[in-house]
């Protein structure tokens, strides 16, 4: 009976149903969707800020000028449990260019426009075994020299000349302007340090805390190389996504405070288009528990209800936020899901509270009087 | 001993409006007592102190040997519930409910709900082939035969009943009537309200009411 009472209460009265109903899967959607996104950002937002560059610097230690390409290899292999972006290794030596005296960084381009990406070339990346040169454009500019232009570079005086084209002009607003790079081996030959690198920019996936982890790991690995941390874009990086996960959750408050005061509203109203019914049913007997009760039972099961259909247009939401913003789909998490679950039915039942002591106080003696 | 013992009852409401006063009644068991008087007069004042929705604010009520002059909310509520069956001039349905579950309801506060008996206490007041028709596709006379097999549902040693034939028309007003005239016969206690010559004539007895006094027994 009671079970029927509190169906039938709420299925034969639909537009008051379908409303409520409403109200609590609209609260349920936005808070699984936030929560979702909420746990999501941290890592998409990662992803994204990893198009800034580097977040870690692998240097020699101490009187050492070098790190062997061999350690480099040690290191990726060691994180392997994160997600790496990429390690350019990049080996840095004064050539001369058309004569000109000019610091040339040899690296692996494929490496090094997965690490950078917003180098801005004008023009392509040397190709991998040909004899091709990226220039910054300041540097083209003192040379005078074009994509397509061909530029000699020697080691020194008195040491071989090469003849490489230029494959593209770079821009990246920095130093890097000044100089010229070429393929890693090709840099390596021409000045004899094979196998060596000066350093290596890292970029990791990973917030703050994993960072810090990440440094220690290199820092144990090997007493050859120094990781460290590119502070700057670690930090803003920090302080960026925590602004936006206190925006989530401060929407997802409001979110939570609107939902339980438009339940209670509704509640309310119910309440009051269910005096005399409350009445009658305390005039056959019912106690201030069976009254709570139903009310209860409404509440929660109406949670129930809008909980399961907010959690799953929640996961929709949060998954269309997720490809549209990041490009990238989030898994279906079932703990989220109880949780919104379970957050939806605690909501309607603390939203019925209020509506529930009004309706044990309704008087049973108003089922005598006339309107 | 009586059913029913009212002495000096009055009832005043917010320590102003006197509703009742020096209110002397008693019903013996099978009594078919109607209380009659205008309106406003303090009827149904009358039913709500007898039907422990109310208590009195002067005299003494005692109901089938329970004295329940000074009873607390509780306390009302359980005689309510074991002792008392009411019909309501506005029938009182619960509107999701189809009409077998509202007499189920009545167990359900009471004890346990029976379909099967609910059906039977249905088909005692003519209406059992209504019996899964929500109140708002019955009429007006099959929603208060409802009402009474409700109010008989848990066997109430005292029946209730508030302008029971307000809102009906004249066939339905004989129908109910011949309830109750059945009822009594079986020996039912039975209260009418009722400010219709008619109905009152029906009954064993008639108390008139005028201004919150007792006029004639
Ligand atoms: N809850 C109440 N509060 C204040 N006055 C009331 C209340 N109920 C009834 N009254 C007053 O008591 C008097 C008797 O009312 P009532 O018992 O309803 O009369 P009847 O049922 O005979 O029409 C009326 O004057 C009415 O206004
Ligand atoms: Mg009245």
């Amino acid at each position: 009976m009671f079970l029927t009472m509190v169906f039938y209460s709420m299925l034969r009265r639909k537009t008051r149903l379908f409303i409520t109903l409403l109200a609590v899967a609209v609260g349920a959607t936005i808070i699984s969707g936030m929560v979702t996104v909420y746990r999501e950002v941290p890592a998409q937002m990662s992803r994204a800020f990893r198009a800034y560059g580097a977040n870690l610097l692998v240097l020699p230690s101490g009187e050492r000028t070098e790190v062997s390409e061999e350690r480099l290899k040690e290191i990726r292999a060691s994180l392997a449990d994160y997600e790496i972006v990429g390690i350019a290794p990049f080996l840095y030596d004064t050539l001369a260019v058309n004569k000109q005296p000019v610091i040339v960084g040899g690296t692996d381009f494929a490496e090094l426009s997965r690490v950078s990406p917003y180098w801005q070339i004008d023009g392509a990346y040397p190709r991998e075994g040909e004899k091709e040169v990226l220039l910054g454009s300041e540097f083209a500019q003192r040379l005078g020299a074009k994509k397509g232009s061909s530029v000699s570079i020697s080691a020194g005086e008195g040491k071989a000349v090469q003849n490489y084209t230029v494959s593209g002009i770079v821009r990246t607003g920095g130093k890097e302007e000044q100089l010229a790079y070429v393929a890693l081996p090709q840099l390596q030959r021409m000045t004899g340090r094979k196998g060596a690198v000066s350093l290596a920019q890292v970029s990791v996936v990973a917030d703050g805390e994993q960072l810090e982890e990440v440094v220690s790991k290199v820092a144990a690995g090997t007493r050859d190389v120094t990781p460290q941390l590119v502070k700057q874009i670690a930090h803003s990086e920090g302080t960026v996504l925590g602004k936006l996960q206190a925006l989530v959750l401060l929407v997802t408050l409001v979110v939570l405070v609107l939902t339980l005061i438009c339940v209670t509203t509704t509640m309310m109203a119910v309440v009051t288009e269910r005096r005399k019914e409350i009445g009658l049913k305390k005039a056959l007997g019912a106690g201030n528990r069976d009254i709570v009760l139903e009310f209860l039972g409404n509440g929660c099961l109406l949670g129930a209800f809008g909980g399961i259909v907010g959690t799953g247009l929640g996961y929709i939401f949060a998954q269309s936020v997720s490809l549209n913003v990041f490009g990238r789909g989030i898994e279906f998490s079932p703990l989220i899901a109880v949780f919104s679950l379970v957050l939806s039915i605690i909501i309607t039942g603390l939203a019925s509270l209020i509506p529930v002591r009004i309706a044990t106080g309704v008087d049973p003696a108003i089922v005598l009087r006339g309107e | 001993m009586s059913l029913l013992e009212l002495k000096d009852v009055s009832m005043e409401y917010n320590g102003k409006v006197k509703a009742l006063e020096h209110i002397n009644l008693s019903v013996e068991r099978g009594d078919w007592v109607a209380i009659m008087g205008p309106s406003g007069s303090g009827k149904t004042t009358l039913m709500n102190i007898i039907g422990c929705m109310d208590t009195a604010t002067g005299g003494s009520v005692v109901l089938d040997g329970v004295d329940i002059t000074n009873a607390g909310r509780p306390e009302l509520m359980r005689i309510r519930r074991d002792k008392i069956g009411m019909v309501f001039q506005q029938f009182h349905l619960i509107p999701y409910l189809t009409a077998v579950e509202n007499v189920m309801v009545a167990q359900y506060y009471h004890s346990m709900p029976d379909r099967e008996e609910a059906i039977a206490a249905l088909a005692r007041v003519g209406v059992a082939e209504r019996a899964d028709h929500l109140p708002s596709q019955l009429s007006g006379g099959e929603q208060q035969r409802v009402c009474i097999a409700r109010a008989l549902i848990n066997y109430p040693v005292l029946i209730l009943a508030d302008e029971p034939t307000g809102n009906l028309d004249e066939a339905n007003q004989n129908l109910v009537m011949q309830i109750f005239r059945e009822l009594h016969e079986e020996g039912h206690t039975i209260l009418t309200v009722t400010h219709s010559p008619e109905v009152g004539a029906a009954a064993e007895r008639c108390v008139v009411i005028e201004h919150g006094h007792m006029k004639a027994q």
